[in-house]
């Protein structure tokens, strides 16, 4: 199985640690990772703001990237889901349909596709809070919903579940957006931190050392609200946990 | 004259600076989800329920002509006088001349989104007629002049402090005075008197039934009752998507709307009108004012199956935080985000993008309308239809072509000390610029992961490549 690893822009340049530690993590479980040197972005920040057409080419250029893979994995929720559900500026071709039916998001590739759910190399002595990232929950449904009243579920919690050391800490307001909502973040700024605020205090009077995520996107925006108003709170990746990483 | 788009993200910025009103709005939303949770939780058949009321909507709608005319036969044949109205200018029109054939000059009115919709009120001030809330937060949103921030809960972005300065300035009570309970007898005894002297009585109503002819009324203080009893004269203004077939639909109605809206069983007061009280007169104003143009649209119909419970309000992260006057309209919240705009979509037109798109109000909708679907497909609506400005939609023309660009983009976020100068503006130029108002930005780093890439693994990937690996 051909593994296209989608590095999203803003992690590449923000966050290349949790990047190379998904690298890090696909191989440790025996993956035939292949990162296309050409990729750039999935389309998301135009097709949200309603500019579909400007997605288009940048759309384009991630089929050419990544068609000849046999599956595509992104540590990234929003950005797999903007692929599976509003990825269609460019005429749905079957090439471009094999690569929207096969791209996962890290998390549900370990958990659902590889069916991965040791980690003996793993170990991290920290109370984590989760934060699920809107797209992951209520998109791609890695977790269970608080507004559906479903039994509860969480792929995120079961494969960190399996670390030695970690525990949990329990937020009130578990499902809750943080706000970052790609260029909602800009265009309605001090709602959108207020929110954000909102979220890592949430965390942190939870009790939690690190909020972890599957979302570097939201981690950027909670980061800089975190930092601005001086909650002491860590951010860490999923992968870079599951790949090792001790603090 | 030219239209200006609701200023929502400098409202709602205001409205978080007063953060005494930020919290208590926040909380007070919160406590209410969480009781609907607790509701939902009780009732096994929650999720079923759900469906059938959406399944009971789409029929309803996909049947609407002969469901209403049903009705109208059936409530004739009761003795109620049925009027239709194309827009607010005909309702308010027919409202007028059955108040003037009574010659009646005061109206008691129990809460009715609608006829804020119709601007009936303004439209009747001006004829001579007083027009008076009877519900207790749409009084003080009257008295306020204010629109209802909320679809249930009119006046909730105000503290007791706020209704205790209003009185004062109306009612001559005491403004240091904010003990709820006095502020609640303030009002009943200035609005007393006005009750039990009006000419006419006016209510909306929350469901249509065909096969009876008769209408529901859903309050939780019992001013409808009030509204409807008073006087001999009854007029009662319902949207036409409030049609239900039968009466058995109601039971899935009922019982979705008060714990989908408070987190309460049922409402207080549940109360079906059928005919006229004895020498008494009823009247049904059924309202289009765009419904049906509304219906015609194939991607936001189904708004139309909404029963404003507005628990997609209070689950609304955005909402709670920058409160209902942000949305400049009769309705605010996510519905409002995909209700408004087509009313108006130059003045309602930046809605849409008031939302982060977390979908949490399409998972408490009783109704299972897709609001956050709905919400992304309006902004490609207004996009297509210019209805943004003009610097957004060129800075997402350039961010479209230097994303398809590799070279242009590695060129843009170059260097292995990522300048943060040039950084945000990779993404979206400067729309990022307001990032740091309220956020630090993000680190630098050494290196991009592609450049990292290219260092540590590339020359490793291409040997196995020459080897005949797969990996290129």
């Amino acid at each position: 199985m051909k593994v296209g690893l989608f590095i999203p822009c803003y992690m590449d340049a923000f966050f290349p640690n949790a990047a190379i530690a998904t690298l890090e993590l696909l191989e440790k479980l025996g993956q035939d990772v292949y990162y296309p040197l050409d990729q750039t972005c999935c389309g998301q920040p135009m097709s949200n703001s309603g500019c579909n057409k400007d997605a288009h080419d940048t759309e384009e250029l991630f089929i050419k990237n990544f068609s000849d893979c046999d599956v595509i994995v992104g540590p990234t929720g929003s950005c797999v889901h903007h692929i599976r559900d509003n990825f269609d500026a460019i005429e749905q071709t079957s090439e471009v349909k094999h690569v929207r039916q096969n791209t996962y998001e890290l998390v549900e590739f370990i958990h659902d596709i590889l069916k991965v759910r040791e980690f003996p190399w793993a170990e991290f002595p920290h109370k984590v809070g989760i934060h699920n990232s809107c797209a992951t929950l209520r998109s791609l449904r890695t977790a269970s919903m608080s507004e559906l009243g479903e039994p509860f579920f969480s792929k995120p919690k079961t494969l960190l579940s399996a670390v030695k050391g970690i525990s949990f800490a329990q937020p009130q307001r578990p499902d809750e957006c943080c706000g970052f909502g790609g260029t909602y973040s800009v265009t309605e700024e001090a709602i959108s931190a207020q929110m954000g605020l909102d979220k890592v205090r949430d965390h942190h009077d939870a009790g939690a050392d690190y909020i972890v995520s599957a979302d570097t996107s939201c981690m950027m925006h909670q980061q800089g609200c975190a930092e601005r108003n001086n909650v002491n709170i860590k951010f860490i990746h999923i992968a870079e946990i599951l790949n090792g990483a001790r603090s | 004259m030219s239209v200006k788009p609701v200023a929502h993200a400098h409202e709602g910025a205001k409205f978080l600076e007063e953060k005494a009103h930020y919290h208590f709005h926040d909380e007070r939303l919160w406590d209410v989800r969480q009781k609907r949770d607790q509701e939902m939780h009780i009732l096994p058949e929650w999720q079923e329920l759900r469906q059938k009321a959406s399944e009971i909507k789409e029929h309803t709608l996909a049947n609407l002509p002969e469901y209403l005319e049903q009705f109208e036969k059936n409530a004739k044949a009761n003795g109620i006088y049925v009027h239709w109205a194309r827009d607010g200018e005909e309702h308010n029109r027919l409202v007028n001349e059955i108040l003037q054939s009574h010659h009646a000059k005061s109206l008691i009115k129990s809460k009715s989104m609608i006829t804020d919709e119709c601007e009936m009120r303004e439209y009747l001030e001006p004829q001579g007629i007083t027009v008076t809330e009877t519900d207790l937060g749409e009084r003080i949103q009257q008295l306020d002049n204010q629109l209802p921030s909320h679809v249930v809960l009119p006046a909730v972005q105000k503290l007791t402090g706020d209704v205790a300065a209003l009185f004062a300035k109306h009612y001559n009570t005491d403004p240091n005075d904010n003990d709820p309970h006095s502020l609640t007898e303030a009002q009943r005894q200035a609005a007393r008197p006005i009750i039990l002297n009006a000419d006419a009585g006016m209510t909306g109503g929350n469901f249509l039934v065909a096969e009876t002819g008769s209408f529901v009324v859903c309050t939780n203080e019992g001013n409808a009752d009030l509204s409807a009893n008073v006087t001999g004269l009854h007029i009662a203004t319902l949207g036409i998507e409030r049609i239900v077939p039968r009466m058995s639909d109601l039971g899935v109605f009922i019982r979705l709307l008060s714990r989908s809206a408070l987190g309460s069983p049922i409402t207080q007061y549940t109360t079906h009108f059928r005919k006229p009280k004895k020498n008494g007169e009823m009247h049904i104003i059924l309202v289009d004012n765009g419904r049906s143009d509304r219906l015609a649209m194939d991607d936001f119909w189904s708004s139309l199956k909404c029963i404003r419970c507005g628990a997609c309000m209070n689950t609304c992260p955005v909402y709670r935080r920058s409160g209902g006057q942000s949305y400049g309209a009769v309705y605010s919240g996510p519905i409002g985000a995909i209700i408004d705009p087509t009313f108006n979509k130059t003045k309602y037109s930046t809605l849409p993008f008031a939302s982060t798109l977390n979908g949490s109000c399409t998972n408490v909708c009783p109704v299972k309308i897709n609001i956050h679907e709905q919400i992304f497909k309006w902004r490609r609506v207004l996009v297509e239809e210019h209805e943004i400005p003009f610097v957004k939609k060129e800075i997402m023309k350039m961010a479209g072509r230097l994303l398809a660009s590799p070279r242009l983009y590695r060129a843009a976020i170059k260097g292995t000390n990522v300048a943060l100068s040039t950084m945000p503006r990779f993404i979206l130029y400067n729309y990022l610029n307001p990032w740091g108002k309220h956020r630090e930005l993000p680190h630098p780093v050494k290196q991009t992961f592609n450049s990292w890439y290219r260092q540590n693994r590339l020359k490793s990937a291409q040997k196995q490549s020459e080897k005949g690996g797969q990996v290129q």
